[in-house]
């Protein structure tokens, strides 16, 4: 019988011919990735080792990622000391992908470990962070995990008790209308599925539009799997992948596929028609709250957010530019944009975009996380509305939870800055 | 063991709601307890009072704990030595739970309301206040090894130990 992609990987890692679903394994990881909540990590880590006389050495200080994203640069004392805290352990224990709040390697962790090269089609993956799903787009089993297990991690190696999932296989053909978007196609599935469809399940991607479609698209659709509660979001590797690898990120070694079998055996199969989907806005406060945009049009909305992980490359801010361009942020409304990382904001003042988003009066931020978990850059006043390309619109997410967050992807934000109304890019805006 | 009910959610209850992202900076399980369902005024007051006994229970439809990795969700639930009693959890939560020995319990048919009083057992959960009875859906063999070593923690010093006395 044939095998999915996640039981590949999962065989590949635990060195057996073949794994069922529901099999317990313990599969070495290629990539551990952290962010400022390695500070809890280093707590947990060092607890492992306490009492047992053992010098606490990570397994593989090269396999460790640590990125900081979340809050930068610290909004607090108290993120300040954890950063510091963080840098002294890399520092001692030899991590070599840290990537500190620096103009000349800094961004969100999950466009930073891609564009790096450090995930690679089949690898392993975990990180503490939900949208660690983000990095199946190239073709790797990468998922989500908690600080503790992050310590056993950095202790072992491996991950204890992993139970391999079952898999979703969704479907996607058909081409897209002018300005929708990867965002559009995951917003309705999720909508379709709900936020639990997948929960302790795999979607693997398939179809011409997933072919077709740049990394940085497919990054999208892996990136808010989780949104319907899947481990992962995997998309098989393709020729697409090795041109993203070598160009964009750098990659000069060897690139091996693991690919599913063509037999492989799914729980479910879900096909989308890409040719009638229209532009998808996740409506407050759960993610799986899907409406066509004719539903919302016309709501006003006082903040305007594009960035995050699922949509602040240069391809959607090149979209936004491009609607942007010699027009004006409406005067009730303010927008803030978050670039992906100091790379995509470097190439975005090149291409001019950055000129483009400050004179139509938009905020660019620095690269990293931002507003989308309420921390800071950007908190909603009480009954306010937020227009938002990131990934999350639970009650309280962008820092009040007396105030509303609807989702769209960067097209619909940008039409919508203009306008201060939710918009439809397609209906024009002058 | 006869426990109430100190609050009853619905479904897709996100870590957002148990633990706000603007808290992520507080890390040691020590300090994050206060800050347990903050912006549910009521119920956060409920718990600072101290009036709560332990294994008191929080009920909750499908989905519990969806959205953040955050370790923190659980730790803050796990100070105050709660049991959550939900028809079905999120993936990430459910393990941070298991890993950090916060009492997670899986009844897919669960109904009970603020002050209804339940009696847990190993298989299943009564509703003393309503007379119904609910099985309870026992976790995979995988997870239960990690409770049954005392968390992950204790469990992955025993690997490390056996580990090293074979290098």
């Amino acid at each position: 019988m044939g095998m999915t992609i996640v039981q590949k990987i999962l065989a590949k890692a635990t060195g057996q011919e073949s794994v069922k679903v529901g099999d317990v394994v313990e599969p070495r990881v290629d990539v551990a990735m952290s962010h400022e909540n390695a500070a809890l990590v280093i707590n947990q880590f060092l607890d492992v080792y306490n009492g047992t006389g053992l010098e606490p050495n990570v397994w593989d200080p090269s396999k460790i990622a640590i990125i900081f994203d979340h809050r930068v640069p610290a909004e607090s004392s108290k993120t300040a000391s954890n950063h510091k805290k963080i840098r002294e352990f890399v520092s001692a224990q030899g991590i070599t992908k840290f990537h500190d709040i620096r103009g000349d390697e800094g961004g969100i962790c999950h466009q930073i470990l891609p564009e790096n090269g450090y995930i690679r089609p089949g690898y392993v993956v975990v990180g503490t962070d939900s949208h660690t799903t983000t990095h199946g787009a190239l073709g790797a089993f990468s998922f989500g995990i908690g600080a503790t297990e992050m310590a056993s991690v950095w202790t072992l190696g491996t991950v204890l008790n992993v139970e391999v999932p079952g898999t979703i296989k969704v479907v996607i053909n058909g081409e897209l209308s002018e300005y929708v978007s990867p965002k559009d196609i995951i917003l309705h599935l999720i909508g379709k599925i709900s936020a639990q469809g997948a929960n302790f399940k795999v979607i693997e991607f398939h179809g011409e539009t997933v072919k077709n479609m740049s990394t940085s698209g497919r990054l999208v659709l892996s990136n808010m799997s989780v949104e319907a509660g899947a481990t992962a979001g995997i998309v098989p590797a393709d020729d697409e992948t090795v041109r993203y690898l070598r160009e964009v990120a750098g990659v000069t070694d060897e690139i091996e596929f693991v690919l599913p079998d063509a037999d492989a055996v799914y729980e479910q199969i879900v096909e989308i028609d890409a040719s009638k989907l229209t532009l998808q806005i996740a409506c407050p406060h759960t993610v799986d709250n899907v409406k066509p945009i004719e539903a919302v049009e016309g709501i006003k909305i006082n903040q305007i957010v594009i960035g995050s992980c699922t949509n602040g490359r240069l391809d959607d801010l090149e979209i936004a530019a491009n609607i942007l361009r010699g027009k004006k942020v409406n005067q009730d409304t303010r927008m803030l944009i978050f670039p992906a990382s100091w790379k995509i904001y470097k190439e975005a003042l090149t291409q001019g975009y950055i000129m483009d988003f400050i004179s139509a009066g938009a905020v660019v931020m620095n690269p990293g996380c931002g507003c989308c978990l309420g921390v800071h850059q950007g908190a909603l006043g009480d009954k306010e509305i937020s227009l938002s390309t990131t990934n999350r619109n639970f009650k309280g997410r962008q820092g009040n939870p007396d105030a509303d967050v609807y989702l769209c992807s960067p097209a619909v934000a940008a039409a919508s800055a203009i306008t201060g109304v939710i918009t439809n890019p397609a209906k024009g805006v002058n | 063991m006869i426990s109430n009910v100190i609050a009853k959610f619905g479904d897709d209850i996100s870590t957002d709601t148990i633990y706000p992202g603007r808290f992520m900076a507080t890390v040691l399980p020590t300090e994050t307890p206060q800050y347990a369902f903050i912006d549910e005024k009521e119920l956060n007051a409920k718990l600072n009072s101290k009036q709560v006994p332990p294994n008191s229970v929080i009920v909750a439809n499908n989905n519990f704990g969806c959205g953040s990795s955050r370790e923190q969700a659980a730790s803050t639930l796990k100070g105050w030595e709660l049991i959550i009693v939900a028809r079905n959890f999120a993936r990430i939560f459910l393990q941070n739970s298991i890993n950090l020995g916060l009492r997670t319990i899986i009844c897919p048919t669960i109904e009970a309301n603020e002050n209804d009083e339940l009696e847990i057992s190993e298989t299943e959960i009564i509703n003393k206040t309503s007379g119904k009875k609910f099985a309870i859906e026992p976790l995979p063999q995988a997870r239960q090894a990690i409770i049954d070593a005392g968390g992950l923690i204790a469990y992955t010093k025993k690997k490390l130990l056996e580990k090293s006395s074979k290098n």
